[in-house]
């Protein structure tokens, strides 16, 4: 690694003056799983880091009924993984952030260094983006909210602004009658990347029908993707194996797929129809309870 | 790069250790306290040779920038040992044959002895999943897997005698 300037303010008002005050060409860093390795392997040479490692208040995990859950950008996957609420009520989230890496990397990485990394294969981003979560971002402006399907933009890009940091991810309260599930495809087991993913989140009505779906796909584009097509034939239906065959199928023309080592374009529009028809029905086997 | 001080508490001892902050803990380990023990493999968190435990959970060393270990206690492979006594999972690793060449070893003891003390009878399962993310390009695991097995079960039959 090359050399830089380290910074650990102890609180967040700190963090975001020094990043306001250094300017251009600092690195946030949370877990460090992703940063040291671009720092390490990547060409990636900040001038400067701000470390969140001191900062209180950033490592918590809080439930709260009509508040949601607050996932501090600072709390290690493992943190989300091991707490009971997100246990009981939130099981996609621990589904997915348990796929992230090793257990060394759970007990070092964080959901929000996930979002923020911007991964198209992150595995935390489906399932909140699913979930409807919120972001709240702090700058030395002061706090913003930004719904997490409006923050991945491309690629490693998100619409955090210069000199703006992650401070928490809300997820609103679970909703009754409501189901979620997450898959994805690796060719092994533990520690791999996506080849193709896909979360799929439903409400049901009292009358059994679908209120609400959201199916989110995950490494078929150059951000987490809305599979719109297949969420819209799904509202106002009550679920039948024909009505998620067809709702998968539809999914597939959502996907923008590229062909790389991990898997070709038609690959990934094949697990796409799977991994969608599989998440569905759990979901909506959840949602019937 | 200013050089900064960190201090550290590593196998029960408070070290004060001057460094500069694009370093790693694996680098402060094995550099500035010769704890050679914990290895380098991939150097980016994909093997587990250099796996440590902070506050009690097995981590990564060479993704931890020296300063983030700033008032934390590491436990390298030198402090599962106690009283000279080897801990029961290293016993078990040499009479179960559970290394050949010996790099992924010290790795792999901190993710078993960070196993054993959250589960106390693990499955086969679940020592497999332990121990993913620990890369062993010798033994084909079976016989790490099997050394785990002996261990969990000699401390539960130690633990069940102290008890009495």
């Amino acid at each position: 690694m090359r050399a830089f300037a380290y910074h650990a303010p102890a609180s967040l008002a700190e963090a975001v003056a020094i990043l306001r005050r250094e300017g251009p060409g600092g690195r946030v860093l949370a877990g460090g799983t992703d940063l040291l390795v671009q720092m390490k392997e990547r060409g990636t040479v900040p001038r400067y880091v701000v470390s969140l490692r001191a900062v209180a208040d950033l490592s918590h995990v809080t439930f709260q009924t009509g508040r949601g859950l607050v996932i501090g950008s600072r709390a290690s996957l493992t943190d989300v993984i091991t707490n009971r609420d997100v246990r009981e009520r939130y099981p996609i989230i621990v589904e997915s952030a348990g796929l992230v890496g090793s257990h060394q990397i759970q007990n070092l990485g964080t959901v929000g260094g996930n979002i923020c990394n911007a991964s198209p294969s992150a595995d935390t981003a489906p399932p909140l983006i699913a979930l409807g979560a919120i972001l709240r971002l702090h700058s030395d402006q002061g706090p913003r909210e930004l719904p997490i399907a409006e923050f991945f933009t491309g690629p490693g890009r998100t619409a955090l602004e210069e000199g703006e940091v992650l401070a928490e991810i809300i997820v609103p309260d679970p909703q009754p009658h409501s189901g979620g599930s997450y898959e994805r495809y690796t060719p092994r087991q533990e520690m791999d990347i996506a080849v193709a993913s896909a979360a799929s989140f439903v409400i049901l009505a009292p009358d059994g029908t679908v209120s609400h779906a959201k199916i989110i796909l995950g490494a078929v584009g150059p951000t987490p993707l809305h599979a719109r097509a297949a969420e819209a034939m799904l509202v106002g239906k009550i679920p039948s194996g024909g009505l998620i065959e067809a709702a998968a199928s539809a999914a597939v023309s959502d996907a923008r797929p590229i062909s790389d080592q991990r898997g070709s374009e038609s690959y990934r529009r094949h697990l796409i129809n799977v991994l969608t028809r599989r998440t569905l029905t759990r979901a909506i086997e959840s949602a019937r309870g | 790069m200013a050089k900064m001080i960190v201090n550290v508490e590593v196998n029960g001892e408070l070290q004060e250790l001057l460094t500069e902050p694009h370093r790693t803990l694996l680098d402060l380990l094995r550099d500035n306290l010769s704890l050679t023990g914990t290895k380098e493999g991939c150097g980016s968190g994909d093997c587990g040779a250099c796996t440590v435990l902070i506050d009690g959970r097995p981590v990564n060393s060479c993704l931890v920038l020296a300063p983030e270990a700033e008032g934390r206690r590491v436990t390298t492979v030198e402090g599962l040992a106690e009283d000279n006594k080897l801990h029961p999972v290293q016993t078990a690793f040499i009479e179960e044959g559970g290394l050949q060449c010996g790099i992924c070893t010290p790795g792999m003891l901190i993710s078993a002895v960070a196993l054993l003390r959250s589960n106390t009878e693990p499955s086969e399962q679940s020592i497999r999943y332990a121990i993913s993310g620990n890369l062993c390009r010798c033994t084909g695991y079976d016989k790490i897997v099997r050394a785990i097995e002996v261990a969990s079960k000699r401390m539960k039959a130690n633990a069940a005698i102290a008890s009495h």
